[in-house]
C-alpha cells in the first residue's frame, strides 16, 4: 500500500423525512466530517409530501457526492449507511431509504434504520455533552417533551393535535408572509413579535403534560381577518401563548422527571424568546440548559448517521427486507440500548 | 418548607393555627408575560376552590381548604397524610395493583358524572393515605364539563401518565382503571368514553393504527 493510513471507520447517514434533503458523515468517535443539506421550500403552500421527494431525488446525487467530496474520505472507508426510517412523510421517507439502500448494496456495508426523533436527541446530547436531558423537541411536524427511562425514550407530553411549528407556519401563510432560504416563517414570526409590547389574549390550551395548539390558531386568524389589530401585536400574542404553554409543560415534566439537564432542539429551537423562557425554568430547577446549535437543531444527515454508529455499536443493524419506512414510528417504540442507566 | 415546586405552583409544608397545612402558592413564573401570568394565576386560584368543593359533593376525597387567597394566589389546605400513587404502584403485587387502579377508575368515574374533568389525572396527583383511601390534589388544570371530548382527554391523559411513568404494567393498571371507571359510569357510557380515547389517540403524532 502507497499510503499507510490508519483505519478509520465512518458511518455516511441520509436524512430524508419532510422537506430537507441531508448527508452527514461521521467518524465512528463522533467526529462530525460533513453535513450537507438542501432544503425544498414551496413558493406557495405547506410541503406536498411528493413535490418534496421529487427535490429529494433530484440533489441526492449532488449532496452525496459533496458530502464524500467535503470529508475528503473514499467511499470504501464507509462501514455503515444509516438513514431516516421514520416518522416523516411517506414519499420523501422512501426516496432517501431507497437511496439508502442502493449505497449500502453498492458498498456492501450493513444499512442502519434510524428514528428521527432519537437521532434529534442523539445529536443534541452529542454536540452539548448533556448526558441524561429532558428534551423538548420543537419543529414544523413535532412538539413533544421526552426523557430516557429504563431502556426507552419516554414521551411525556406532545401535541394533541398540530405542531407548533406547523402553528406558526400556518399562521404566516395565513398572514401572506413569504419564506426564502434563511428566514423561514418562523423567524418572520419572531422578527414582527419583537416589534410589539401590545398583548392581545389568546387561548391556551395545557392538558397535563401536552398540548393543543389547532384552537391557538384559529384563534389567531380569526383575530387577523377581525383587521383591528397589527400583524406585529397578534404574532407577538401567538408566540408568547404558544411558547407559555410550552414552557408550562416543559416545567412540569422537568419537576416530575427531575432530569439535571434540559435539552431544546428542533428549528423551533431556534427562537430566542422560546430559548429565553426555558432557560428561566431550567436556572429555577437547577437543570444545565442545552441549546443544540442551528446545523444540528434542523433536520440534518449528521444526526442520522450518529445515532446509526450508536445503534451499530450494539449490534443494531436493519436487513434490507426490514428497511421498509415506517411513517408513524414513535420515539417510546425504539428500542435504544446504547443509552445507560 | 418547600414541598414541591411545580410547574403551577409551589406546595410548602406550615403550621397554621395548629394544623399541618399545605400552602399552595401560584408565585409568578418569570418566564411568561406579567399580563398572561397574571391571569393564568388569579384564574386557576379562583376555579381550584370550586371544583373541589363539587368534588367533595360527587364524593371523591379531597383536601379540605381552609383559606383562599384569590388575589395572592394562594391556598392554604390540608396536608393528606400518605404516599403518592406513583411512589407505590410499582411496588405492589399485581392483585393490590389492579384493586387500587380500579378504585381509581371509580373515583374518575365519580367526577366525571358531576361535569368535573380533573385535566392533570397523574399519579403524582392522587395521595394513598394509610386507611387506604385515596385523595386528589390537583385540581389547578380542572373544568365543568359534561362533554366526551373532555372526559376522553382526561382519561387519555391518564394512560399516557401510566404510560410514561408505570411502563411496565400501564396496560392492566389502564384496564382496572376503565373497569372501576365502568362500574360508575355505566358499560354504555364508558363504551363511548373509550371509543372517544381511541379518536383522540389516532388524533395524535404518529399512532400507527390510524
Amino acid at each position: 500500500m502507497a499510503t499507510r493510513r490508519k483505519a478509520v471507520s465512518y458511518c455516511l447517514g441520509l436524512e430524508s423525512t419532510a422537506d430537507d434533503f441531508s448527508v452527514g458523515i461521521l467518524s465512528f468517535k463522533g467526529k462530525i466530517l460533513a453535513n450537507e443539506i438542501s432544503v425544498f421550500m414551496p413558493e406557495t403552500g405547506g410541503i406536498h409530501p411528493r413535490e418534496a421527494a421529487r427535490h429529494h431525488a433530484e440533489v441526492a446525487g449532488k449532496i452525496l457526492a459533496k458530502a464524500v467530496q467535503k470529508a475528503g474520505i473514499r467511499p470504501r472507508d464507509i462501514k455503515i449507511i444509516a438513514f431516516s426510517q421514520g416518522p416523516g412523510l411517506g414519499p420523501c421517507l422512501r426516496t432517501g431509504a431507497t437511496a439508502a439502500r442502493a449505497l449500502a448494496s453498492y458498498l456492501q456495508v450493513p444499512l442502519v434504520g434510524v428514528n428521527h426523533c432519537v437521532a434529534h436527541i442523539e445529536i443534541g446530547k452529542h454536540i452539548t455533552g448533556a448526558k441524561n436531558p429532558l428534551t423538548l423537541y420543537v419543529s414544523g411536524g413535532n412538539t413533544l417533551v421526552a426523557a430516557f427511562e429504563a431502556g426507552r425514550y419516554r414521551v411525556f407530553g406532545e401535541t394533541l393535535d398540530i405542531a407548533v411549528g406547523n402553528c406558526l407556519d400556518v399562521f404566516a401563510r395565513e398572514a401572506g408572509l413569504y419564506q426564502k432560504l434563511g428566514a423561514p416563517f418562523g423567524a418572520l414570526v419572531e422578527q414582527l413579535a419583537a416589534r410589539s409590547q401590545n398583548f392581545i389574549s389568546l387561548p391556551y390550551t395545557v392538558k397535563g403534560m401536552d398540548l393543543s395548539f389547532s384552537g391557538l390558531l384559529t384563534a389567531a386568524i380569526e383575530l387577523l381577518h377581525r383587521g383591528q389589530h397589527r400583524l406585529e401585536d397578534v404574532c407577538y400574542s401567538l408566540q408568547e401563548v404558544a411558547f407559555s404553554m410550552l414552557s408550562e409543560v416543559t416545567e412540569r415534566a422537568l419537576a416530575h422527571t427531575e432530569k439535571p439537564e434540559l435539552l431544546l432542539t428542533g428549528g423551533v429551537a431556534a427562537n430566542k424568546r422560546l430559548k429565553s423562557m426555558l432557560e428561566t425554568i431550567a436556572k429555577e430547577h437547577n437543570a444545565k440548559f442545552c441549546v443544540v446549535p442551528k446545523q444540528y437543531a434542523l433536520d440534518n444527515g449528521a444526526m442520522i448517521a450518529w445515532t446509526g454508529i450508536l445503534a451499530y455499536q450494539h449490534g443494531l443493524s436493519t436487513p434490507i427486507e426490514k428497511s421498509f419506512v415506517r411513517l408513524k414510528w414513535r420515539l417510546d417504540e425504539v428500542y435504544a440500548p446504547w443509552v445507560g442507566g | 418548607m418547600l414541598l414541591k415546586k411545580g410547574a403551577e405552583a409551589s406546595l410548602f409544608l406550615e403550621e397554621w393555627q395548629g394544623r399541618k397545612v399545605i400552602m399552595k402558592r401560584r408565585l409568578p413564573k418569570a418566564y411568561r408575560l406579567a399580563a398572561l401570568d397574571e391571569t393564568i394565576r388569579v384564574q386557576r386560584t379562583a376555579h381550584e376552590p370550586q371544583i373541589i368543593h363539587r368534588a367533595k359533593e360527587a364524593g371523591v376525597p379531597t383536601p379540605t381548604l381552609y383559606l383562599v387567597d384569590v388575589a395572592n394566589a394562594n391556598i392554604i389546605m390540608e396536608f393528606i397524610e400518605g404516599k403518592q400513587v406513583k411512589q407505590i404502584l410499582n411496588e405492589l403485587s399485581q392483585v393490590e395493583r389492579a384493586s387500587l387502579c380500579r378504585h381509581i377508575g371509580t373515583l374518575i368515574g365519580r367526577l366525571h358524572s358531576h361535569g368535573i374533568v380533573h385535566g392533570d389525572l397523574t399519579t403524582s396527583n392522587m395521595i394513598l393515605t394509610p386507611q387506604g383511601k385515596v385523595f386528589f390534589v390537583d385540581f389547578g388544570l380542572s373544568e365543568r364539563s359534561s362533554e366526551l371530548e373532555a372526559k376522553g382527554v382526561d382519561l387519555h391523559l391518564m394512560k399516557r401518565a401510566l404510560q410514561s411513568t408505570h411502563f411496565r404494567s400501564a396496560k392492566e393498571c389502564f384496564e382496572a382503571v376503565i373497569a372501576g371507571y365502568s362500574k360508575v359510569v355505566g358499560k354504555d357510557a364508558a363504551e363511548d368514553v373509550l371509543n372517544k380515547i381511541r379518536e383522540i389517540g389516532r388524533r395524535g403524532r404518529y399512532v400507527s393504527e390510524r
